[in-house]
């Protein structure tokens, strides 16, 4: 039997995410750190690089970088420190930036992946602080840089290179993600820049030990960029060493467009960054203390609460996931079956109607006018039999839109259930009467015929019958013996 | 009050002048016109100044004056003083000796700025300097040399040439410089002025455009050292603009000035008194510390056996840091600008045309030593010499309480001597490198001069935040040996050989 190309190597992929982290103002100067003001606006001497700045470190973005180091399992440094990494770039305020070389502040950790079912634990190497850049604008003969982005605290986190396939990059990258948002150290906007990421790969032959030659691919701009471009180039590291032909060290540009990457500089032309010791700050020493404040502060992390949501509400391991993959939906969603103690049924709602509601009017579930208590009253009601799933669907609605409580609409609107049983009968009786061949096709036992009767009866109603009421008063009426 | 007419501001110091004006006996205008007056006449045989703008002087010595009028009494008030080119003033220029930062105007001011405004100096101009304070002889700048104002035939000294003949030409009554390698003790020692160099972290390096970073500190250069402890006293403290600023209380620097330094161990390296000194040199430096002996002092030798390396590990980590603090001059932001076919020639162009020779050798140097292949053989080998440099200090501090040693091998050398071979002005260097390395503070103090009339300075070094002790050492010195120097005759006829 032959294998396939792709079947006879084995690829192992790496990745270098940026983040940027959720500071008030920017890593060495009291700048604000933020997100779409006018070009060069939120910038000073030191943010410029101005002759005589120098940086003073953000204590905050230090602690969300360890706070994240915690999260992920990291080894915390006590004592790190800062280096200048040198380089050459017109969106470089000082052309270099101050970095981390040697002494990280976070070492180890890892991720853990869901991969076709199958638990996967992705190893961290390191999590390192620097600075963001500014942005360069190309034009035709002149070009323009925004500095509003320079001095953003930028946490760069290495994997080892444990993936071993586009799938499994991508869905580490959506795993991080969901813990970063967890612990709140970004607004992991990716439209905004907040995480970015650049890949290494390689692919060997299956059983070899040995790690292929790498090549690194830069300039992707969302995760499912990220997936396509390793995807392309996975398969032609596979294809040229099929065809006898070697891999060069070297730096890809990843063409979204035309979905293909491309030769930028080589080992070669690497630059040598000549890192040294930044002498304008202080080393970093944490002392167990400040460590053990900030891990005091860690939220409970999604794959702990998905199981704790599967104990403690009993739900399914399908709705603990899509609850808890959003923070605020998973706390809306806690607060909501607490006050109602049908928490099968609130979860239904959550995933239903509300995803839905929320993703058709583009809100965030922090902005959502149905407060938490009042779909519990919601569910009440339906529990209750005062109402019914229509009358209920129309009552979310109006919260949704409007806000208020469940049993307010429920009487403002007249949707109270109808469990009048002789109001029902003489709808039942009018149905009957206007459909006599679908009475006799229930009489004959046709199921079918009996769903279309009980929906005229419940148009009659106008939604307000109690639908189970109905089906008894209809079977009962038109029963073979009857 | 010593001699000379009552006009003549320009000869006296900062304390003589602060006391007149809080006595009402001249103001703050009278002071500055003086001054201005003394520049526009003989500022253009030394060529310290490279910026003065005459009317805002004269705008902030009338505002002073107003002040004092309305009841305000800070004690420097109206003080005019002269700036080193490489401290941020707002509003001002800032070149540093170089043509890459030509027309580049501050954004702010420098801390230490700040500090001298809180006590009430005005700013009086911008002083000369070897490009990015890169030279011991402020031949170095894109603004044409400064000459030493004794013989103006000879260097200033670097790299705060500028401020030292300034000071000593009387065109300044004190001046504000900085000290990286000696650029402040040395230029002090050629003119014959007293200059500090503080305690790494002593004083704020925030608006200070850097050079070495983990070197340079911001320093007085004065006519006495009553001066230098009064204006050391505005600039130390912690600055949280600076994160290698300490948090250490700022002692009254002039209640050290008791003369009295009995039982005052003085320790003389061996390794500082060597062979290539000038006899001269030698013997004035000698002299000044047999006065000590008289005072009570203690006379010890001691040894710093590092010192033969202070040089190569001097210029290995001064370059290499130099090397990242001058590649933010590129052109993009702010300064000069020479056009290109992309950003990145544009950036290159305009450092190939804006560094002066030795700016580029020091970064080419500094780039080599950090080079991946090289940054173990020079840069941490030199990190690790450092240490041992200063454990040298630790030791030699066990013995004696203070340092005293020359300056430099020698005194002001002529114009052009050294400048066609770089290493023999770096080894000039050899004596007030250490202090920088070790971090620790210097001060230069007149003592004396050569036969040809050319002043010499003494060196006194100690313990971090032991410049109280240094400043007692050189007062009890200064007083001891006659007080301050007349200052060297300014007729033209004068002058020296200088083109």
């Amino acid at each position: 039997m032959t294998r396939s190309p792709a079947a006879a190597f084995q690829s192992d992929v790496g990745l270098e995410v940026h983040v940027q982290l959720k500071t008030a103002s920017k890593i060495w100067c009291g700048c604000p750190n933020r997100y779409g003001s006018p070009a060069n606006s939120d910038v000073c001497p030191v943010c410029l690089g101005y002759p005589g700045s120098l940086p003073v470190m953000n204590r905050h973005a230090v602690e969300l970088t360890v706070k994240t180091g915690l999260m992920l399992g990291c080894e915390i440094n006590r004592y790190s420190k800062w280096d200048r990494k040198n380089y050459f770039y017109p969106d470089m305020p000082k052309n270099y930036q101050i970095s981390q070389y040697d002494l990280p502040l976070c070492i180890g950790g890892a991720v853990e992946i869901d991969i076709g079912g199958q638990r996967k634990r992705v190893g961290l190497t390191r999590i390192h602080l620097e600075e963001d850049v500014g942005k360069n604008t190309h034009y035709e003969g002149r070009s323009s840089v925004d500095f509003n982005r320079a001095g953003t605290p930028l946490m760069e986190i290495v994997t080892e290179p444990d993936m071993g396939s586009a799938d499994e990059a991508l869905a580490f990258l959506l795993a991080l993600k969901e813990i970063l948002a967890y612990g709140a150290v970004s607004d992991c906007n990716l439209e905004e820049g907040n995480l970015r990421c650049d890949v290494n790969c390689s692919v060997r032959p299956a059983g070899d030990t040995a790690l292929g030659v790498k090549t690194e691919i830069k300039n992707m701009n969302t995760f499912k960029g990220v997936h396509r471009a390793l995807d392309h180039e996975l398969k032609r590291q596979i294809a040229e060493r099929t065809q006898g032909g070697a891999i060069v060290q070297e730096t890809r540009r990843w063409d979204d467009e035309m979905g293909v990457t491309s030769a930028m500089r080589t080992k070669e032309q690497a630059h040598d960054y000549r890192y040294f010791s930044e002498p304008d700050l202080l080393p970093v020493v944490l002392s167990k203390e400040s460590i053990d404040e900030i891990s005091s502060t860690l939220p409970e992390l999604p794959k702990a609460r998905r199981m704790r949501f599967e104990a403690e509400y009993g739900i399914p391991a399908y709705d603990a996931g899509v609850l808890v993959a959003d923070r605020a939906l998973a706390d809306y969603y806690e607060a909501a079956a607490a006050a109602s103690g049908n928490y099968k049924a609130v979860s239904n709602w959550v995933m239903g109607e509300m995803l839905r509601a929320l993703a058709e009017t583009g809100t965030e579930i922090t902005g959502c006018r149905v407060e938490p208590e009042a779909l519990a009253a919601l569910v009440r009601l339906v529990d209750e039999k005062a109402i019914n799933s229509t009358g209920a669907k129309e009552v979310f609605q109006e919260m949704f839109e409007r806000g208020g409580e469940p049993q307010g609409i429920v009487e403002a609107r007249g949707l109270a259930q109808v469990s009048d049983t002789g109001a029902i009968e003489a709808l039942v009786e009018q149905a009957i009467g206007e459909h006599p061949d679908s009475a006799q096709d229930v009489r004959n036992g046709k199921e079918k015929a009996l769903q279309h009767l009980m929906g005229q009866v419940m148009r009659l109603s106008r939604g307000k019958a109690n639908p189970q009421l109905v089906l008894e008063l209809l079977r009962e009426r038109l029963s073979p013996g009857a | 009050m010593t001699g000379g007419d009552m006009s003549e501001f320009h000869s006296r110091t900062v304390h003589e002048v602060a006391g007149l004006l809080s006595r009402g006996e001249c103001s703050a205008a009278d002071v500055t016109e003086d001054l201005i007056r003394a520049i526009e006449t003989h500022d253009g045989a030394v060529r310290a100044y490279v910026h003065l703008d005459p009317e805002q002087a004269l705008a902030d010595a009338h505002a002073a004056d107003v002040a004092r009028a309305a009841g305000d009494d800070r004690p420097l008030l109206g003080v005019p003083l002269g700036i080193k080119d490489v401290l941020n003033v707002r509003q001002q220029p800032c070149t540093c000796g170089s043509r890459i930062l030509k027309g580049y105007t501050a954004l702010y001011d420098a801390t230490c700025i700040t500090k001298l405004r809180d006590a009430g100096v005005t700013l009086l101009g911008r002083l000369n300097m070897d490009e990015f304070a890169m030279g011991s002889s402020t031949e170095n700048s894109a603004y044409g040399e400064t000459r030493n104002p004794w013989d103006t035939g000879r260097v200033a000294g670097g790299s705060s040439g500028g401020s030292a003949a300034a000071v000593a030409g009387q065109l300044a009554l004190a001046a504000i410089g900085s000290d990286t390698g000696g650029s402040i003790r040395q230029p002090a020692s050629f003119c014959g002025c007293v200059g500090v160099k503080p305690t790494y972290g002593r004083v704020s390096r925030y608006g200070l455009v850097a050079f070495a970073s983990s070197l340079d500190q911001v320093g007085p250069l004065t006519k006495d050292v009553e001066d230098a402890a009064l204006l050391l006293e505005v600039l130390s403290g912690r600055d949280e603009m600076d994160s290698t600023s300490v948090d250490q209380p700022v002692p009254k620097y002039r209640d050290a000035l008791t003369g009295d330094i009995r039982g005052l161990r003085l320790g003389m390296p061996r390794e500082y008194f060597t062979e290539g000194m000038d006899p001269e040199v030698e013997a004035s430096v000698r002299a000044a510390i047999e006065v000590c002996r008289e005072q009570g002092a203690e006379i010890v030798e001691v040894n710093l056996p590092h010192t033969e390396y202070a040089i190569a590990v001097y210029y290995i980590i001064a370059t290499a840091e130099a090397s990242a603090n001058l590649s933010r001059f590129d052109g993009v932001r702010y300064g000069a600008r020479v056009p290109g076919e992309d950003p990145i020639d544009m950036v290159g162009k305009t450092r190939e045309q804006g560094f002066g020779e030795e700016v580029k050798r020091r970064v080419i140097l500094g780039t080599y030593v950090l080079s991946s292949g090289y940054h173990d053989a020079y840069y941490l080998r030199a990190q690790k010499a450092r240490t041992l440099l200063r454990r040298d200090f630790d030791q030699a501090f066990t013995r004696c309480d203070a340092i005293v040693a020359p300056v430099a091998p020698t005194a002001a050398y002529r114009l052009g001597e050294k400048k066609a071979d770089p290493l023999q002005m770096y080894l000039g260097d050899i004596l007030t490198v250490p202090a920088n390395l070790a971090g620790i503070p210097g001060l230069s103090v007149p003592c004396g001069a050569t036969t040809d009339g050319l002043p010499v300075g003494l060196q006194i070094l100690g313990p971090a935040f032991c410049e109280e002790r240094l400043l007692r050492i050189a007062h009890a010195y200064e007083q001891a040996s006659g007080g301050r120097r007349p200052p060297p005759s300014m007729h033209p006829e004068s002058k020296g050989a200088g083109s």
